[in-house]
C-alpha cells in the first residue's frame, strides 16, 4: 500500500498542502464539508502581502514585512516562523502568478499594488476585490489536475468527526480520521500516515460574524478534545468594517481604506442630515485626527476600538446608532469599479445603495481567529546574539531574504501539533499573527503553511515516522473504537427527537444564545466580571446541550444532526476562549481589558496554552514562553496623537444640537 | 459588544417550499409563515424555519435542507429557483420579493441537477465538466520558478471577469439545451454548458494555459460540446456575475472552427 495523507479542509491552506504532497508523489485524501471551490477562502477580498520590486526600491524589504507583522501582532507571535513566512511571500506571489491568478496590472502589465493596514508601503497584491476567490480557484484548478491524474481523491460533503490517535505508540500519533458522508450519513474510518487539519476559523462561535456558514471551529474543537493543545484561544479579531445583516455580517474589505476610504461621523451628536449634505468641517475623521501617520489604515484592532469608542462611549454613531461612515465618494467611480468592484457590488446588493456615490454605513464584526491549534517549528539559521531593536522603516535590513533563516525547511515538526502525525495549517493553527493579524497576511499564511510545512509532512512520511507505514500497522480496533464513539454520539442525538420541544432544548436557539453571549462578553472590551458571568452561562449551556432535542431523525442528509453536533463542539471552544480572556490580565492586540489597559510583557508576552481533560471534560491553562529572539518588543502606538487643545473644535450643527437635547 | 442598530418593521410573509426527502422520493409543497427581520433575505428566513419547523397550517415538520456557504454571493452554493427564476438565495432580499404583509415567495430546487434533499441539489457534474476541458494552467510544479507572464490591463480585465465564475449553475438551469442527467456515464457526451465553455476561453487566454488549447478545443468539438449550443442566450441573462458568456461561446466557436480547419489541413 502506498503511503497516504489526509487533508481536512479545502481552502487555501488545505489545497496548497494537497498540491505540495501530490507533487512529492504522495497520495492525498481531501475531506471537505463543501465542494472545495466553495470554501470560506472565497470571502477574502483585499489581497495578499509580499515585498516587491517597487517597494524594495523605496527601502522596503522582506525584513520590514516581518517587523510589521510582529509589531502588528503586538509581539505575541513566535518570531522565527513569521520571518520565514515573510521571506517566502514574494515567491508565493510568483507561483500564484504562474498558476494564472488574474492579479490587477499596471499599464505596462506588471502586477499592481495597493496600500493596506499596518504598512506605509504598497505591498498588497490583488485581483479586483475578490482576491481570496481568485487564489482559491487557482489552487482548486491545480488540485483538479492532480485529481485527474489520480493523486488526489476528494471527499466533498464529508465531515471530519474525530482524529484516530494511536496511544499505544511510543508517542501518541495520529493515524487517520473518522468521517461522515453528509448525504448517506455513513460514518467510516480512514487510514492515513499523517493528517493535516486545514479547517479555518471559528466565527460561528460568535453567532453572526463575517465567516461562512461552515466556520464553526468544530473540527479544531474535536482535535482539542482528543488531546491537541489550543493556543492563544482568546485572540479573536473583530474587523472594523462590516455590513450588518440578518443572517451574517458581511465583510467590507480593508482595501476600501487602502484605496483611500475615509472613516467618519458627523461631529455633532444627532446630526441627521444626509452624509453628503454635511460639510467637510462638520465631519469628524477620527482615525485621521488621532493617527496622523497611518490614518485610516491603522491595524484592525485599533480601528475597531476607535469605532466602538465613537459609537458606544461618545454616542457619536450615525443617528445615535451603532454605525459610522466609510466613505469612498471622493474617488473616481471608474477607478473604484476597477479596483474594488467586487466589494462595492456586495454592498449595493445587500444594502441597496451605491457606495461610489453614497458613503457606506459600517460597524465592527467578528472576523478571524488568531487563536488555533498549537503547532511547533524548528528555528532556522538566523540567530542574532541578542534581539535587535525595532526595524526603522525603509532602512537596510540586517539579513538577506534567503529561505531557511526563519524555519528549518522540511523539519518534521514544522506546523505539527503536540500529537505526532497531526498537523494544523492556515487559520486553524495559531502561528504568525500573534494578538492581531494584519490585513492581507491571512492568505499568505495559509498558502505558506501548505507549501512550506507540506514538505515537513512529506519528510515525516519518508523518514520521520516510527515505521514507514504507520497507518497500515495499526490495529483495526483503534479505528473501530472511534467509529463506535461517533455512532453512539449520533444515536443519542437522533433518539432525542422524541423529547418535548421547547426553547431550552432547541439547538438553533442555543446557538443563537451562545453567539449573543460570546459577542457581548468576549469581543472588543473584555471585563473580568462579565467574562466570569460568561463562563457560568457557558456551563449552563453545556448542561442544556446534554438535553438537546433534534427536530429531524432522518437517516438521509440530516443537516440538523451535523449542525447540532457542531454546536456541542462550539461550546467547548467558547469556554477555552473565555478562560483565556480571563487569564490574560493585560491588554494586547485584539485583547482589551479595561481593568488591565496596558501590555505586560514581563508576565504575558507568552502563549496561552489550553488543554482539555477528556476524563473530567475540563480545561486547564498554562502560559508558555514565546520565541522573541529576533526583535525587541516596543510600544505599539502607530504614532497615535493625544487629543490637544489646538485641534479644531467640533462644530455644532444647531438643528442637530436641538434634536440631541430633546429627551427621547 | 452591542449589535449593529437597525430599524424594525413587523410583517408576516409566507415561504412556499417544494420539498423532497431524497432521491426517488415524491415531492410535496409546504408553506411556512415567517417574520422577516430588517434586511432579511431568503437565508435568514430559512434559518427561522430551521429553528421552528412548523408549517403555516400548524403542522410540525422537519427543518428544510438547503446548501449554503459564504452568504455574500461569492461561493455559489445557495442557488435555487425563487419564484420560478434561478438565483442565489443569500442575495435575495425579502424587502424586494415580499414587500407587503402576507406576500408569498416560492422556493424550489434547481431542476437540471439531481435533488439530494429539499432544496439541495448535486452539482458535481459541473466540476466534472471542468476536468473535461482541462481547466488549469499546466505549470511546471509548485516551487518558485520566477514570475508569470506579463499581461496588459485590458486582457487581465477580460480574464478576471471570466474567472469570477463561481460554478453556481444559473446558466445551466436557464439553458434549453442543458438537461437533467442523473447518470454520470452520460456526462461526457451531453451538453457541457456555458460555464465550461467560458472557462475554456479563460485558460486559452493565459500564456501557460494555452498549452492545452488544442485539447480543450477538441473536447468542445466533440459530442456535447459547442455545437449543442442552441444560441438561446438565456445563460448571459441569468449570470449573477455578469460574465459575458455569449461572447465566450462566440469566441470558442470561432476557435474551434479555425482549429478544425487547421487540423484538416495538417492531415492532408
Amino acid at each position: 500500500m502506498p503511503q497516504r495523507v489526509i487533508v481536512v479542509g479545502g481552502g487555501l491552506a488545505g489545497l496548497s498542502a494537497c498540491i505540495r504532497l501530490a507533487e512529492a508523489g504522495i497520495d492525498v485524501d481531501l475531506f471537505s464539508l463543501v465542494p472545495v471551490k466553495r470554501s470560506h477562502s472565497v470571502c477574502a477580498q483585499g489581497g495578499i502581502n509580499a515585498c516587491n520590486d517597487v517597494a524594495r526600491q523605496q527601502g522596503y524589504s522582506e525584513y520590514e514585512h516581518f517587523d510589521e507583522t510582529i509589531y502588528g501582532g503586538d509581539f505575541l507571535a513566535d518570531q522565527h516562523p513569521v520571518l520565514e513566512m515573510t521571506n517566502w511571500a514574494p515567491r508565493i506571489i510568483d507561483l500564484l502568478d504562474r498558476m494564472g491568478v488574474p492579479f490587477n496590472r499596471t499599464g505596462e502589465g506588471f502586477r499592481d499594488l495597493r496600500l493596506f493596514g499596518g504598512s506605509l508601503f504598497k505591498r498588497t497584491h490583488f485581483a479586483g476585490a475578490t482576491t481570496g476567490q481568485q487564489l482559491l480557484y487557482a489552487l482548486d484548478e491545480q488540485v483538479r489536475r492532480y485529481e485527474v491524474e489520480g493523486k488526489i481523491h476528494k471527499y466533498e460533503y464529508w465531515e471530519f468527526l474525530w482524529p484516530v490517535i494511536d496511544h499505544d505508540a511510543v508517542h501518541p500519533r495520529c493515524i487517520g480520521v473518522a468521517a461522515q458522508d453528509l448525504r448517506t450519513m455513513q460514518i467510516r474510518p480512514f487510514r492515513a500516515d499523517a493528517v493535516i487539519m486545514a479547517t479555518g476559523g471559528c466565527g460561528l462561535v460568535f453567532g453572526k460574524s463575517t465567516n461562512s456558514i461552515m466556520c464553526t471551529g468544530a473540527a479544531a474543537a474535536r482535535c482539542y478534545q482528543a488531546g491537541a493543545w489550543f493556543a492563544n484561544a482568546e485572540m479573536i479579531q473583530v474587523h472594523p468594517t462590516a455590513i450588518p445583516g440578518a443572517d451574517k455580517l458581511r465583510l467590507m474589505s480593508e482595501s476600501a481604506r487602502g484605496e483611500g476610504g475615509r472613516v467618519w461621523v458627523p461631529r455633532a451628536k444627532g446630526d441627521n442630515r444626509a452624509p453628503r449634505a454635511i460639510p467637510e468641517a462638520e465631519r469628524y475623521y477620527f482615525l485621521e485626527e488621532k493617527y496622523p501617520k497611518y490614518g485610516n489604515i491603522v491595524p484592525r484592532d485599533i480601528a475597531t476600538r476607535e469605532i466602538f469608542d465613537i459609537c458606544i462611549n461618545q454616542g457619536l454613531g450615525i443617528g445615535g446608532e451603532n454605525s459610522v461612515y466609510l466613505d469612498l465618494t471622493h474617488r473616481d467611480p471608474d477607478y473604484l469599479t476597477r479596483k474594488l468592484g467586487g466589494i462595492l457590488e456586495i454592498y449595493e446588493k445587500f444594502v441597496g445603495e451605491d457606495p461610489r456615490f453614497t458613503p457606506m454605513k459600517i460597524f465592527p464584526a467578528v472576523h478571524y481567529s488568531m487563536s488555533g491549534l498549537w503547532t511547533s517549528f524548528t528555528p532556522g539559521s538566523y540567530c542574532p546574539a541578542t534581539p535587535l531593536p525595532g526595524h526603522k522603516s525603509g532602512s537596510r535590513p540586517p539579513i538577506s531574504a534567503d529561505i531557511g533563516q526563519g524555519m528549518h525547511p522540511g523539519a518534521i515538526d514544522n506546523g505539527r501539533t503536540n500529537i505526532e502525525g497531526l498537523y494544523a495549517f492556515g487559520e486553524v493553527g495559531f502561528a504568525y499573527h500573534g494578538a492581531n493579524r494584519l490585513g492581507a497576511n491571512a492568505l499568505l499564511s495559509c498558502i505558506f503553511d501548505g507549501l512550506f510545512c507540506g514538505v515537513s509532512v512529506a519528510n515525516y512520511l519518508k523518514d520521520g515516522a516510527p515505521s514507514k507505514h504507520p497507518a497500515e500497522d495499526a490495529a483495526a480496533t483503534i479505528y473501530n473504537r472511534i467509529v463506535e464513539q461517533e455512532q453512539a454520539k449520533q444515536k443519542a442525538l437522533l433518539d432525542s427527537t422524541t423529547r418535548a420541544a421547547d426553547d431550552k432544548t432547541n439547538p438553533y436557539i442555543l446557538h443563537r444564545e451562545l453567539g449573543a453571549e460570546m459577542t457581548a462578553a468576549c469581543t472588543v472590551v473584555r471585563e473580568e466580571s462579565r467574562l466570569k458571568l460568561c463562563l457560568s452561562r457557558l456551563a449552563e449551556f453545556r448542561c442544556r446541550f446534554d438535553h438537546i432535542r433534534l427536530g429531524d431523525n432522518a437517516a438521509w442528509t440530516n443537516q440538523t444532526l451535523a449542525y447540532t453536533r457542531a454546536v456541542g463542539d462550539m461550546l467547548i471552544l467558547a469556554e477555552a476562549i473565555a478562560i483565556g480572556a480571563i487569564a490574560r490580565k493585560e491588554s494586547r492586540g485584539a485583547h482589551y481589558r479595561p481593568d488591565y489597559p496596558d501590555r505586560d510583557d514581563a508576565n504575558f508576552m507568552k502563549t496561552t496554552l489550553t488543554k482539555f481533560d477528556p476524563a473530567t471534560r475540563t480545561t486547564s491553562l498554562d502560559f508558555i514562553p514565546i520565541d522573541a529572539s529576533l526583535i525587541l518588543p516596543r510600544a505599539r502606538t502607530y504614532g497615535k496623537k493625544e487629543p490637544d487643545s489646538t485641534a479644531k473644535k467640533p462644530a455644532v450643527h444647531t438643528d442637530a444640537a436641538r434634536t440631541a437635547a430633546t429627551p427621547a | 459588544m452591542p449589535s449593529p442598530s437597525s430599524s424594525t418593521s413587523i410583517r408576516s410573509i409566507r415561504l412556499r417550499i417544494l420539498r423532497c426527502d431524497g432521491p426517488g422520493k415524491p415531492s410535496r409543497w409546504e408553506t411556512f409563515s415567517v417574520f422577516p427581520e430588517p434586511g432579511a433575505n431568503v437565508i435568514s428566513c430559512l434559518q427561522q424555519i430551521a429553528a421552528s419547523p412548523i408549517t403555516s397550517e400548524g403542522r410540525p415538520t422537519t427543518p428544510v435542507v438547503w446548501d449554503s456557504g459564504c452568504l455574500e454571493e461569492v461561493c455559489g452554493a445557495c442557488t435555487m429557483l425563487i419564484n420560478g427564476k434561478v438565483r442565489q438565495s443569500c442575495s435575495c432580499l425579502i424587502d424586494d420579493y415580499a414587500p407587503n404583509n402576507g406576500d408569498t415567495i416560492t422556493l424550489e430546487p434547481m431542476s437540471k441537477f439531481p435533488v439530494v434533499r429539499d432544496l439541495w441539489v448535486d452539482r458535481s457534474r459541473m466540476f466534472d465538466a471542468l476536468k473535461r476541458i482541462k481547466a488549469w494552467a499546466p505549470i511546471d510544479g509548485a516551487y518558485s520558478l520566477g514570475s508569470g507572464p506579463r499581461e496588459k490591463p485590458d486582457r487581465q480585465a477580460t480574464r478576471y471577469i471570466l474567472s469570477t465564475c463561481m460554478t453556481c449553475g444559473c446558466c445551466l438551469e436557464a439553458c434549453p439545451q442543458y438537461n437533467l442527467e442523473p447518470d454520470s456515464h452520460e456526462w461526457g457526451t451531453s451538453f457541457i454548458g456555458a460555464h465550461a465553455i467560458s472557462q475554456a476561453r479563460l485558460f486559452n487566454m493565459h500564456e501557460t494555459g494555452a498549452e492545452l488549447k488544442p485539447q480543450r478545443l477538441e473536447a468542445l468539438e466533440d459530442k456535447g460540446g459547442i455545437n449543442d449550443c442552441g444560441n438561446a442566450q438565456n445563460c448571459v441573462k441569468v449570470c449573477p456575475k455578469n460574465i459575458p458568456l455569449t461572447e465566450s461561446i462566440a469566441a470558442i466557436g470561432r476557435h474551434t472552427t479555425i482549429h478544425a480547419i487547421a487540423s484538416w489541413f495538417s492531415k492532408t
